[in-house]
């Protein structure tokens, strides 16, 4: 069972609603019918937790184009041109090409998501994206049969990106099966908080796998290929005994560095904000069924 | 020299203490002005741990500075060591308290399967017995054991690093500047405690 559409018309928001979504959003006067809107449209995958402030989301972020520190990338990423942005499609695909963001944006409808969001370094957030399910996308560009993975690219830079050392191998690399990327959680977000992407969070368009380590969800995206093998990723290239493929949120498999057990939830009390962490961070109801047969702490 | 050590012999050693006592201060002030950031647990926990290694190099620096330029801030060494010692305390009760927040169960696997957090713990454990004995009495009483046992700093030093340096991703220069402080510093001491004095 992939998902159950538990959702009825009564819940989608009313097309003028959600068109003046950014309006909604601005009149402060709007403020009740901003949270009734957008968390009717998402019901079915968006968690009832209470997200974290645009404060926090923007403030405490891995992005280590623009330095290391959880601050830096608020402070550098500023730097960052996204506009013009296209993104290369090609690779096993019937219709490959450089597609202008605004045609890749137009390949599905973006709504809101509220996901848990499970960093490998064992702290956590709920944040409200604004996005497209990848699924719309490939839908598009045709994928063909041959192809097994999709493999991402984030921009590389280095006029306006800290990408002249080697601490990595840039440009950051991620990957995914290809049933992964057509789960319908899968999305390719855009905005958050109603507002386009900030550019310390990936902006204009980043990948959001919620059942996976969050540096699974690649940022500014300029490069998707459709492809017959497991392609190469930045942080498994970088070190493969501590950073698998598949990387799903899994409090069984051990991490050298950070126990995976539990998690501290970013804004929760000084001495209660630490939870347990769960299986696929949550989301095992809608993509458990992918791993059948597989060995998780052998392709963790 | 002569003239710096003339001016600091009023200087008298406990102004350390309130000196040493000055990072703790701003972290409250901090604390209670909201100016932690968006994760002000890991702000502390990770401010506290390096103000403790900060105070152990600078422990380290005191006799090299002082065959380097004449400078002689010995009389400091005992306050700075038990400032050190105050801040990596500090450090341990956050993680335990604040960080992993008791969890018996995650804090001895954590001690056992991860290799950076066994290694801060070996080095907080050294440094009780330096701080128990750094009182004139125990001085006195152990005599050339004292400088012997006190040694045990540079292996602080050094584990104290390493673990700064395993607890992030990748390698970042700043860990790896303090780690290269602390072999300087310690390789220092040895060189001259093996190859000079024989």
């Amino acid at each position: 069972m992939r998902y159950r559409n538990d959702l009825k018309w009564s819940d989608v928001t009313p097309e003028a609603s959600w068109l003046n979504r950014r309006q909604l959003m601005a009149g402060g006067a709007a403020a009740a019918s901003l949270l009734a809107a957008p968390r009717a449209f998402a019901a079915g995958y968006s968690t009832d937790e209470t997200p974290n402030t645009f404060e926090e989301i923007t403030n405490y972020n891995n992005y280590y184009e623009f330095g290391l520190g959880k601050t830096d990338p608020a402070q550098n990423a500023g730097a960052l041109t996204t506009s013009p942005w296209s993104i290369e499609i090609g690779g096993l695909v019937d219709r490959p090409g450089t597609y202008d963001l605004a045609d890749v944006m137009a390949m599905g409808p973006i709504e809101e998501r509220i996901y848990r969001f499970r960093c490998v370094e064992a702290w956590s957030m709920v944040i409200p994206w604004n996005g497209f399910q990848l699924s719309h996308l490939l839908d598009k560009v045709g994928v063909q049969s041959s192809a097994r993975y999709v493999a991402f690219e984030t921009l590389y830079r280095p006029s306006e990106m800290r990408q002249a050392g080697n601490l990595l191998n840039w440009p950051y690399r991620e990957g995914l099966r290809l049933d992964e990327a057509m789960n319908p959680l899968t999305l390719m977000a855009t905005g958050l908080y109603g507002k386009p992407m900030p550019n310390q969070n990936g902006a204009p368009i980043r990948l959001v796998v919620p059942w996976k380590y969050g540096f699974k969800s690649i940022k500014s995206i300029v490069k998707i290929s459709l492809v017959a093998d497991e392609p190469l990723t930045t942080w498994k290239n970088s070190n493969a005994r501590e950073y698998g493929f598949y990387s799903n949120v899994n409090p069984n498999v051990n991490h050298p560095r950070w126990s995976q057990a539990s998690e501290r939830r970013i804004g929760g009390g000084l001495f209660n904000s630490r939870q347990d962490t769960l299986m696929f961070n949550g989301y095992g109801e809608q993509v458990a069924q992918m791993y059948t047969g597989q060995d998780l702490t052998k392709d963790f | 020299m002569q003239a710096v050590n003339q001016a600091l012999r009023r200087v008298p050693s406990w102004v350390v203490y309130p000196l040493g006592l000055l990072p703790f201060l701003w972290l409250v002030f901090r604390g209670v002005t909201g100016d932690l950031g968006v994760d002000p647990v890991k702000e502390v926990e990770h401010s506290l741990g390096l103000t403790a290694l900060q105070f152990i190099l600078g422990g380290l620096v005191i006799t090299p500075l002082r065959w380097l330029t004449g400078i002689n801030l010995i009389r400091y060494r005992r306050a700075v060591g038990l400032v050190a010692f105050f801040y990596a305390c500090l450090h341990l009760l956050v993680w335990l308290v604040l960080d992993i927040q008791l969890r018996w169960g995650e804090i001895w696997s954590d001690l056992v399967r991860r290799p950076y957090i066994a290694i801060g713990m070996v080095a907080l454990l050294i440094l009780i017995p330096l701080a128990v004995t750094s009182n004139t009495a125990s001085i006195r009483k152990l005599g050339k054991n004292w400088v012997k046992l006190h040694r045990m700093v540079y292996v602080v030093a050094i584990l104290g690093a390493v673990h700064f340096l395993m607890v992030v991703k990748a390698w970042p220069t700043e860990p790896l500047i303090y780690l290269a402080l602390s072999v300087l510093l310690v390789g220092f001491r040895l060189y001259h405690l093996f190859v000079v004095r024989g």
